[in-house]
């Protein structure tokens, strides 16, 4: 036990990552920290996260200093017991960054997963990334209007230890073709069944964001056969309100500075909303046929500037287990929405978070998500 | 999306509008350069650096047209063919052979729509590359987007990697104004991701491709790539450069320079061509007339000398400006301050 030495090294939160900066340690050289304690924040250039640490233990060594700038997977600090001598820590430390220093390059040293491939379904072409494995029952998460796969960049590899977790861009969205068909949640959920067909999933976990959330649940009610459970944050289909300036504003804006603005709702803590995540959106909103397909989409979702679907028998008529998650502050669907769906247990509210917690307080989200799956498994 | 180079993502734009839109034709001198050579092949060079190639093969010569060495006839005709309703993207090869046709642009195209009272539409995209660097002496090296810049009626782009070339290019032949695409000749063989869509970028919008709290630099073409390295070196010395790329001379980005300035107090401006009346020396009036209570410390200009594009190799890279003499104008504005009379 005392001979355990953990390297704690630079996450990757998502494809594009290959360095972070170490913006601020949160716990001191000698303090004891907690399996899960936020140990560090890393700045991307596109957002600043808090890291957790993966192991209990002392935090005998903090190898890289604040503000220093690493790739991913470089050795940033060491955890052990108290009791392990501290020639055995820096032993450790010489023999990790000698191995990482000769491995052929920073990305694939951390171990980077696969990148995404374009699947054919139907008439088709989603972009889909998959990582982990195993034999629990698989996962697929669906991301909301106007996002894509990246929207599950501090959530997918987090959850994918026990299980394979597919994430996917919905057509008209991401690196996904263009065509939405009706762009009804119906037509998403037919593509999303179609996509595990291609798969061979007879059986998946769903989880579902905002427009995601209500592809989730209506693919739940057409074929409730398929769907071990719902994990639904801050799903559509559960009221009739949505934030359309939201919407509207998010198809009009074609310069940084709007884009800015209603990208802005979407959080509650407005500094997340950086210009590379801007400049993100707008390298999407930019392609042929975007902005047409979002509007299809929302002519579709929200008439009337209001949502069209009611979801929300879906759940006691197909007995489908379900977790629901949404943030108090959520500036786009109310989270009232979610009241009187589900009991207290399985109904997690977060203070001062937006319409994306999955970004926001990603942690939560993934230790909540964590043990709902894995009860629900088999 | 997949690696491309700056030639590919040029081609990939033309090829792609002119799949799209059968009004969308090529010509110039050697865009479909090469042929009657004994290998058969129609375009064996596809353009004097290989741009054009396979744009013949696709679209055939009634909408890929290889004229004779005459700019003033070509680039009038394609002006005119632009007033029919065709959206021709003509190549000038060299923008120093600008001086046999400067009538047909300054005279006749930027002026279509004001002489005809707004009813005039000139969709025509007129192509060229520019700069040093390519050691091809005073007659072929030339960066003279401020002569565009300065006659109205003309918008003027000028892209900064693969990503803002093929986006730039494809808004430039769906803009229905006369647009001048100047390309720099080093670039050509620079490679990022690129879509393999159509996808365009606005005309006006700055890019901020760095940010930082202490200098606002401004930087043009190629000479983006040498303001990022320079930012980066900077930082790791402590010093945070916002890069700003404004994409377009005309029309200019004003508000996000000014913006930038208000925020850091110092301007470095890096700018390739000659610097008398050039665009560094046009954003340096604009800063000292809008934002003179936000500077900290004079405006530096990193530009070349004021002489003719040297041909020895050696005085060509001297001549240039480089990322060492941006990091220097950099530091020299950190170190100076303006001092309140008192």
């Amino acid at each position: 036990m005392a001979s355990e030495i953990t390297a704690i090294t630079m996450p990757k939160f998502g494809l594009a990552m290959t360095e972070g900066k170490i913006a601020g340690w949160m716990v001191a050289p000698g303090a004891k920290v907690q399996a899960g304690e936020e140990l560090v924040d890393i700045e991307t250039s596109k957002i600043t996260n808090a890291f957790e640490s993966p192991v209990s233990g002392t935090l005998r060594r903090q190898v890289a200093p604040n503000g220093e700038t690493l790739p991913v997977g470089a050795l940033i600090a060491v955890v052990a017991d108290a009791s392990v001598p501290d020639a055995e820590i820096d032993a450790f430390i010489t023999r990790f960054q000698s191995e990482f220093s000769e491995a052929s390059g920073p990305a694939e040293a951390a171990g980077a997963s696969a990148d995404p491939v374009l699947v054919t379904v139907g008439t088709h072409t989603l972009r889909v990334h998959e990582l982990g494995g195993g034999d629990a029952t698989p996962l697929v998460l669906v991301h909301g209007f106007g996002g894509d796969l990246k929207n599950w960049m501090f959530n997918h590899a987090a959850l994918s230890h026990a299980r394979r977790v597919i994430a996917f861009d919905l057509p008209g969205h991401g690196g996904s073709s263009k065509d939405v068909g009706p762009g009804t949640l119906r037509f998403f959920a037919d593509v999303t069944a179609q996509l595990l067909d291609h798969l061979n999933l007879s059986r998946v976990h769903v989880m579902g964001h905002s427009l995601g959330g209500g592809v989730a649940l209506t693919l739940a009610r057409d074929v409730p056969q398929r769907v071990a459970s719902l994990s639904l944050i801050a799903p559509a289909g559960l009221g009739t309100q949505i934030n359309m300036a939201f919407i509207n504003g998010f198809i009009e804006a074609d310069r940084a500075r709007a884009m800015q603005d209603v990208l802005k709702c979407l959080v509650h803590d407005k500094s997340l909303i950086g210009r590379r995540m801007v400049d993100d959106v707008l390298r999407y909103k930019r392609l042929d046929g975007v902005q047409a397909a979002l509007r299809t989409v929302a002519a579709a979702c929200f008439p009337d500037g209001r949502q069209g679907d009611d979801l929300r028998d879906v759940l006691e008529a197909t007995q489908i287990p379900a977790t629901l998650m949404w943030g108090a502050a959520d500036e786009i669907l109310p989270a009232t929405q979610g009241d009187g769906l589900l009991p207290d247990s399985a109904h997690h509210g977060f203070v001062d978070i937006g319409h994306m917690p999955q970004l926001e307080c990603a942690s939560d989200v993934n230790g909540i998500v964590g043990t709902f799956l894995e009860r629900h498994d088999g | 999306m997949s690696k491309k180079s700056f030639r590919q993502a040029i081609n990939e734009a033309m090829r792609l509008e002119m799949r799209r839109d059968p009004n969308v034709i090529i010509m110039g001198e050697d865009v479909a350069g090469g042929r009657g050579g004994s290998a058969g092949i129609k375009d064996a060079w596809g353009g004097v650096l290989g741009v054009t190639r396979g744009l013949l093969e696709e679209f055939g010569e009634e909408r890929v047209l290889d004229t004779p060495i005459t700019e003033a006839s070509y680039i009038g005709a394609a002006a005119g063919a632009a007033m029919t309703g065709l959206r021709p993207v003509a190549e000038l090869m060299f923008v120093d052979f600008v001086g046999c046709c400067l009538d047909q642009i300054m005279n006749q195209t930027a002026k279509f729509r004001y002489m005809f009272g707004g009813k005039a539409r000139t969709p025509l995209v007129i192509r060229a590359m520019y700069g040093a660097g390519f050691n091809a002496a005073a007659q072929h090296s030339q960066a003279l987007y401020p002569l565009f810049t300065h006659i109205p009626g003309l918008k003027v782009v000028i892209p900064s990697s693969p990503y803002e070339a093929k986006g730039l290019l494809i808004e430039a032949i769906r803009d229905d104004d006369p647009v001048i695409f100047l390309e720099n000749k080093v670039m050509y063989d620079e490679e990022e991701d690129v879509p393999d869509e159509a996808y365009t970028i606005p005309f006006g919008e700055a890019n901020l491709t760095r940010e930082g709290a202490d200098v606002t630099i401004v930087a043009f073409g190629r000479m983006v790539g040498l303001a990022n390295q320079a930012a980066d070196r900077l930082e790791r010395q402590g010093i945070g450069c916002t890069v700003i790329d404004p994409r377009t001379t005309s029309p200019l980005d004003r508000d996000t320079i000014l913006e930038c300035v208000a925020d850091t107090g110092r301007l470095v401006i890096v700018d390739e061509s000659s610097p008398r009346c050039n665009m560094a020396t046009d954003i340096a009036a604009l800063v000292a007339e809008e934002a003179f209570d936000a500077l900290r410390a004079p405006i530096r200009r990193v530009v070349p000398p004021h002489t003719p594009v040297p041909f020895a190799t050696a005085l060509e890279s001297l001549y240039l400006p480089s990322v060492e003499k941006i990091e220097a104008a950099v530091t020299s504005v950190m170190n100076t301050r303006v001092t309140e009379k008192a």
